[in-house]
């Protein structure tokens, strides 16, 4: 017995270590094989994770269903864009002259502001929509998020905060102990490129964010959470104060969302309104719905699977029809939307708890 | 009477559009009693239940709970307060566990925040066992521990109506307030249902029940109120309900005597 058990803690411990070394050379792999540009999908997909699992928490958990969630990331990557770029500063001589050297926080610090921002956001989108479920909850957050990107599209006049559809631009890079993202890390025996560099950030981001949000699921307000989803009425008669829980939900789902859009903006150097459309919220709710809405390893799928899926296309799709017909018959995009729709549709049809569901699909 | 009153309710009225669900109806519930709620099917019995917890705010009344005057308006204060209930229609919370379902009634009686359940400090930790074992405790009280880890939809009937009392115990209520747990049940678990109730009287809790079993009621109640189109149209022990010319002609019918 006691064999057996060692034997088994062996395994996992196995195991545990395989994986991490997976992860470590999971950008040389790819980097190798095929090129920069997959390792910026990559990267691009743990992001992804980040905002999957905070949504998860609001959709997957509360049973909140918000079609703005996006707004939040957009809080966060127009936060640092503002913060840590020459726009204001250019639009603005009382901040130039006082800031001569420029605006350049952190954005470790911006990151923190932006959780803070995107949580007060949130619990302003939760406060008039507590009575409201299902889908009249899903219009007033959708309403939300395209005011938001509405702002964010406008507010270049009379004052340019935003710069309007033209977006900001040179958005200082992430940098974490002096060492900019930007260029290589030289180790002396070898090179990190800056991507692999992201990589490793937004791992260990979306890994901390992941145990975040797995302790919660086991705690007592992760219960709560999942009354309140299955019946309200029930959850009051626990004793459970239903309009704060659902306020913390939105709170904790925005500050994952407004971390993740500093590193957007950081990584991208560039942020613009059309980022943040309704379309995208769409995307991050339907890694959630078709992952496995509530269970995280399985919205950690979706995510990987939705994000990585419109670059195989984009790969694909192009030469396929090329050597087919000769020239590009239906646009990559139009393929794209098509598939994600056939897919939730089957998804919804034949796994309804999604691909990857709690407990292997009873 | 001598025996102190839990709770202590007098003129309650609640109207619902044309119709007038309860009018100025009163209630004692003295400590340590089983107390029956009875009447003809939309006698106002629920809608009752529904004001004293808060769940339907009151046109009027006066409510004792615990020697304390309050007014029932948020459904997790008055259970916080140390009332909770059962739902005739079962409300179980269907995808989580049976243990959990108990562990969500624990609810209010814990307290690790956000902070707490992000980092798990022991004091988190030293809690969560904690409402574990006690979540644990009621199951085997119900005698529902067999079933700890199936998910509570799949619960028989009469399971999930066992389910709902451990989860209402776990609140640490001193009211236990009951909406027809017989309801839907057969012979044998009525008799464990009344064992039950027996026990957890004899544990300490007090008891108000709502019910259609006319045996299980007479059985083990102290004293009944009955409840005809909204009114109270008798209050008492039960022998001396039972042939109350007004109860018959509304709610046992002649056969009954």
């Amino acid at each position: 017995m006691l064999k057996k058990l060692a034997a088994n803690h062996l395994n996992r411990s196995t195991y545990f270590c395989l994986g991490a070394l997976a992860l470590l050379l999971l950008p040389w792999i790819v980097g190798a094989s095929g090129g920069n540009y997959w390792v910026r999908v990559v990267d691009f997909a743990l992001l992804y994770i980040i905002l999957a699992l905070g949504l998860n928490v609001v959709v997957g958990f509360a049973g909140l269903l918000d079609l703005g969630y996006i707004a939040f990331y957009a809080l966060g990557a127009y936060s640092y864009a503002l913060l840590a770029s020459p726009h204001l500063p250019q639009h603005f001589e009382t901040i130039a002259a006082a800031l001569p050297q420029g605006m350049h926080f952190s954005p470790w610090m911006v990151a923190i502001f932006s959780m803070i921002l995107a949580a007060l956001f949130g619990i302003l989108l939760g406060l008039p929509t507590l009575q409201l479920r299902g889908d009249y909850l899903a219009i007033v957050t959708l309403g939300f998020g395209e005011i938001i990107r509405i702002f964010m599209n406008n507010l270049d006049r009379p004052l340019n905060l935003t710069n309007g559809p033209k977006g900001i631009t040179a958005i200082d890079p992430i940098q974490l102990f002096g060492i900019s993202f930007a260029k290589p890390l030289d180790l002396g025996f070898v090179q990190i490129p800056g991507l692999y560099l992201v990589f490793y950030l937004f791992l260990i981001l979306a890994i901390a964010v992941m145990i975040v949000c797995l302790h919660l699921q086991n705690s007592r307000i992760g219960r709560a959470w999942v009354a309140i989803r299955e019946d309200e009425i029930a959850a009051k008669a626990m004793g459970i104060n239903t309009r704060n829980m659902k306020l913390l939900a939105f709170a904790i789902g925005a500050s994952f969302a407004g971390v993740a859009g500093v590193f957007f903006s950081a990584f991208q150097g560039f942020v613009s309104p059309e980022s943040f459309t309704l379309w995208e919220s769409i995307v991050v709710l339907a890694m959630v719905v078709l992952g496995g809405i509530g269970h995280i390893p399985g919205v950690i799928l979706g995510a990987i699977v939705l994000a990585v899926f419109p670059e195989v296309l984009r790969g694909v799709a192009e030469p396929v029809q090329n050597a087919l017909f000769g020239h590009v018959i239906v646009d990559v995009e139009v393929i794209r939307q098509l598939i994600y729709g056939l897919a939730l549709i089957l998804v919804m049809l034949y796994r309804p708890g999604g691909i990857w569901q709690k407990g292997g699909g009873k | 009477m001598a025996a102190r009153l839990l709770l202590d309710v007098a003129d309650v009225s609640k109207r619902f559009g044309g119709v007038q669900a309860l009018d100025s109806v009163g209630l004692q519930v003295p400590h340590g009693s089983i107390v029956g709620l009875i009447g003809p099917n939309g006698a106002g019995k629920t809608t009752f239940f529904n004001v004293i917890t808060g769940l339907y705010p009151a046109d009027s009344g006066i409510f004792l709970f615990d020697g304390n005057a309050y007014f029932p308006e948020s459904v997790s204060q008055v259970t916080q307060s140390g009332m909770a209930r059962t739902f005739q229609n079962i409300r179980l919370f269907g995808e989580m566990t049976v243990l959990e379902n108990v562990m969500v009634g624990c609810h209010c009686r814990s307290k690790a925040g956000l902070l707490g359940a992000i980092f798990r400090f022991p004091s988190t930790k030293r809690e969560e066992l904690a409402i574990q074992e006690k979540s644990l405790a009621l199951l085997a009280y119900v005698g529902l521990s067999d079933y700890a880890q199936l998910q509570a939809r799949n619960l028989s009937y009469g399971h999930q109506r066992r389910l709902e009392i451990a989860r209402a115990l776990a609140t640490e209520p001193k009211l236990l307030a009951l909406d027809e747990p017989a309801a839907g049940m057969n012979a044998t678990e009525k008799l464990e249902l009344r064992e039950l109730l027996l026990r957890i009287r004899a544990d300490g809790k007090t008891i108000l029940l709502i019910e259609h079993d006319v045996s299980l009621v007479m059985g083990i109640c102290d004293s009944l109120t009955v409840l005809d189109y909204g009114k109270v149209i008798a209050a008492g022990k039960p022998a001396d309900v039972r042939v109350h010319p007004e109860v018959i002609k509304a709610y046992l019918g002649q056969g009954a005597v």
